[in-house]
């Protein structure tokens, strides 16, 4: 990714990173056809797209922001969500999927009250699912920030979680 | 030419001409679903799927270009079964209630059901309920009887370039919202109500005042008025299965008597006032050389549209209120006044074509009677049924006039509900007020018809003045950028210019008789200049009831009464949510 727009979401405060945006922008105005590549650079100050950032990105850009809408909720990678301090990425690739990778991504849903690809209120988890990790031998696979979790077994998760502060 | 054959059938075609076109030519009637003939083919709903013998997948037929030597099945087994899963599908994602329905009757989905004879639904019953979009004043969304055409966006977009609507979300989580799921009222959405009109089921349709005028109608202690607006007269007896461009001006007023309005007048009477409010203020700029060129005001759609996107032109748009809010604020001050009833007694009901003249009347500043002007706005498709609920059949209405002092009017305030009307009906006034003298003839043709944007040059008097008509807010948006790229260089060439956000005009509004297409538009305009054509006065200036209105209440056109009471102002509106922002 682009070095110099690196998340600094973790150290400032969202406030303190409009100027940062503002800069981003600057380069593309007017520039509809830099929509995509805009809303990467600002996902990646922000860690997510919240509304004001949408906005900010439409007018700079002269596009719709229904046309910002409509791609950031298009593709997977943009969110309009905050990501949590863990992040939990569930496989449901073939192996994982057919070893029952659906039953723990039900099991986080309920107990964590989120959906895929939400987070929690108190931005402690957010929950994704990955299409493969390359750990088939090891479906149904799990994995909480860099920690790889394997065979996982939904009864198990409560207190796998509960690690996470 | 090329030549192939449509189920058999030898066929020459032009190339490049869709299955579904050339289809046609022969009678044979592909069915379709969010195909429109006025918009351009997306092949979204995969109804139109036809079989090419020799091609391996079924085909679109209304995106697919016909082939030299092709032989296509419209029904073989294949197309037919597919074609039915497909309407089945799209069933199992749609709220089926489609008795309480207000599509009922007049939806695509519905009548395609029962063409292709389905009587049981293989799919599970649709019930994820999601809530309905009541943030707008003028239009609601009813996202459980979306079937994600995408007609609305299309139109929203492409046709009105106002981008309000979209597609979000994908695969089987798409939906068809604004952006954020805000809501329409919370968005740049300008109340143009094309969406609706272009939608095939009830999933887009006007916020109803029908149930407020009743009980208005109902209340001993109020004096309810009514005006109707030009494009009524051209479009009302569609509903009624009137033949399409049946003129039933008299029937309508005698309808809206037996409905039991206290007065039954007319906004045409207003549109005659307002061609003198505007035009003086159009000739005064002229001769004073100052903020040209003028833009018309009456449509409330567009004038939200100039507020959110082209707010720096609000000093070129005509102060003169649309008729709708002269006669609302005229029925609570001029009205109440000679009849000698309280104001506040009055509720003052207009019929429009239109959905955006229900925000419009809603708009703070529209109270310059001292309570808000006009109380409730009903579409077309609202009257329509109101008659139709209280049993009265608008075919066999006698043909009556409208009451006095707000109902006589000339062929010049009738045009108004056609694209072009309200420019050529300012000319005829504008040319007498420049020179006092008539001008000869009154047709004044290269500003009629359907061309995106129509542009004349007409000689007043030595003065020649450049006049440009614009309908369809995607036709606006390009002449106001033409515009004020050139007031930028300090030299715009147009005088006046006259703006309609619907296409067509008034008789294409957001309020006409669901299923219309540009053709019924056009047809209903040739109702209007028949109209104009017929009737003993074809000047603004020379309705008796406009005359007297200045001598016994305002004085002058554009006299200090008239401006306090008939103009109005503009603000500048976000792009993002449609809201007044600071300037």
């Amino acid at each position: 990714m682009d070095g110099e727009h690196q998340c600094l979401c973790a150290q400032k405060s969202e406030e303190e990173l409009y100027p940062e945006l503002d800069k981003i922008i600057d380069e593309h105005r007017g520039k509809p056809e830099d929509l995509i590549m805009v809303l990467h650079k600002a996902q990646n100050l922000f860690g997510y797209l919240p509304k004001k950032v949408q906005e900010k990105v439409a007018l700079g850009l002269n596009v719709s922001l229904n046309e910002v809408y409509g791609v950031i909720t298009f593709y997977a990678f943009f969110t309009t969500v905050p990501k949590g301090r863990h992040s939990i990425r569930v496989c449901l690739g073939t192996a994982c999927y057919v070893r029952g990778g659906q039953g723990v991504i039900e099991k986080i849903k309920k107990d964590l009250g989120i959906k895929v690809g939400g987070t929690t209120e108190d931005r402690r988890y957010s929950l994704d699912v990955v299409r493969c990790i390359g750990a088939c031998g090891l479906a149904p696979a799990m994995l909480i920030n860099d920690d790889v979790y394997a065979r996982t077994k939904p009864a198990k998760l409560t207190e796998i979680l509960e690690k996470y502060e | 030419m090329e030549k192939a054959r449509i189920n058999n059938i030898e066929i020459e075609f032009e190339e490049g001409t869709t299955i579904l076109d050339v289809a046609k030519t022969l009678g044979i009637n592909i069915p379709t679903l969010c195909h429109h003939p006025d918009l351009i083919p997306t092949g979204a709903c995969g109804v139109c799927v036809v079989e090419v013998e020799g091609l391996p997948t079924l085909t679109r037929a209304c995106t697919t270009p016909l082939e030299k030597g092709w032989n296509v099945q419209t029904n073989s087994a294949r197309a037919r079964n597919t074609r039915k899963e497909v309407v089945e599908l799209i069933i199992s994602d749609h709220d089926m209630d489609c008795l309480t329905c207000i599509k009922s009757g007049k939806c695509e989905l519905q009548e395609l059901a029962a063409n292709l004879g389905i009587r049981e639904l293989t799919y599970p019953k649709y019930t994820d309920k999601k809530p309905v979009d009541t943030t707008s004043v003028s239009i609601v969304r009813d996202p459980n009887k979306c079937i994600l055409c995408g007609r609305c966006v299309q139109v929203c977009s492409e046709i009105q370039t106002v981008n309000a609507l979209t597609f979000a979300e994908r695969s089987s989580e798409t939906v068809i919202t604004t952006a954020s799921g805000e809501g329409m009222g919370n968005s740049p959405c300008v109340n143009c109500g094309q969406c609706a009109v272009y939608c095939p089921v009830g999933a887009l349709y006007e916020n109803s005042s029908v149930e407020a005028v009743w009980e208005a109608l109902n209340n001993p202690d109020k004096h309810v008025v009514v005006q109707e607006a030009p494009a009524i007269r051209a479009m009302l007896g569609e509903e009624f299965g009137m033949e399409l461009g049946t003129l039933v001006a008299g029937k309508m007023h005698a309808a809206l008597r037996r409905l039991k309005f206290d007065a039954v007048f007319d906004t045409n009477f207003t549109a005659d006032l307002t061609i003198l409010e505007e035009g003086t203020e159009v000739v005064g700029r002229i001769k004073a050389g100052k903020d040209l060129p003028v833009i018309t005001s009456c449509s409330p759609g567009w004038i939200k549209f100039m507020e959110t996107f082209y707010p720096h032109l609000r000093k070129h748009v005509s102060t003169a209120k649309s008729p709708q809010q002269m006669f609302g604020t005229l029925s609570k001050t001029y009205y109440a006044e000679q009849k000698g009833i309280a104001p506040e007694k009055i509720v003052s009901v207009s019929i429009m074509p239109c959905t955006a003249k229900k925000f419009e009347a809603l708009r703070d500043e529209m109270k310059d009677s001292g309570f808000q002007d006009v109380d409730f706005v009903l579409t077309t498709r609202e009257l329509a049924r109101m008659l139709k609920e209280a049993g009265i059949d608008l075919k066999t209405m006698p043909d009556e006039p409208a009451d006095d002092p707000l109902g006589e009017y000339t062929g010049a305030a009738t045009i108004f509900g056609a694209t072009g009307g309200v420019m050529e009906a300012a000319l005829r006034s504008a040319y007498f007020l420049v020179t006092g003298r008539e001008l000869e003839n009154l047709d004044i043709t290269p500003v009629r018809g359907l061309k995106g944007r129509k542009e004349a040059e007409v000689d007043v008097d030595g003065i020649k003045l450049k006049v440009a008509v614009a309908h369809g807010l995607g036709n606006a948006r390009k002449l106001m950028d033409k515009v004020s790229a050139q007031l930028a260089n300090g030299n715009c060439e147009y005088h006046f210019i006259e703006v309609m956000a619907c296409p067509g005009g008034c008789v294409g509004g957001g309020g006409q008789p669901w299923g219309s297409d540009m053709a019924m538009r056009a047809r209903r305009g040739q109702t209007l200049y028949q109209e104009d054509k017929s009737l003993p006065m074809r000047r603004s200036h020379e309705n008796p009831s406009v005359k007297a209105i200045y001598e016994k209440y305002l004085g002058q056109p554009n006299s200090e009464k008239s401006h306090h009471l008939l103009h109005t102002h503009y603000f500048k509106r976000s792009q993002i949510d449609g809201k007044v922002v600071e300037d």
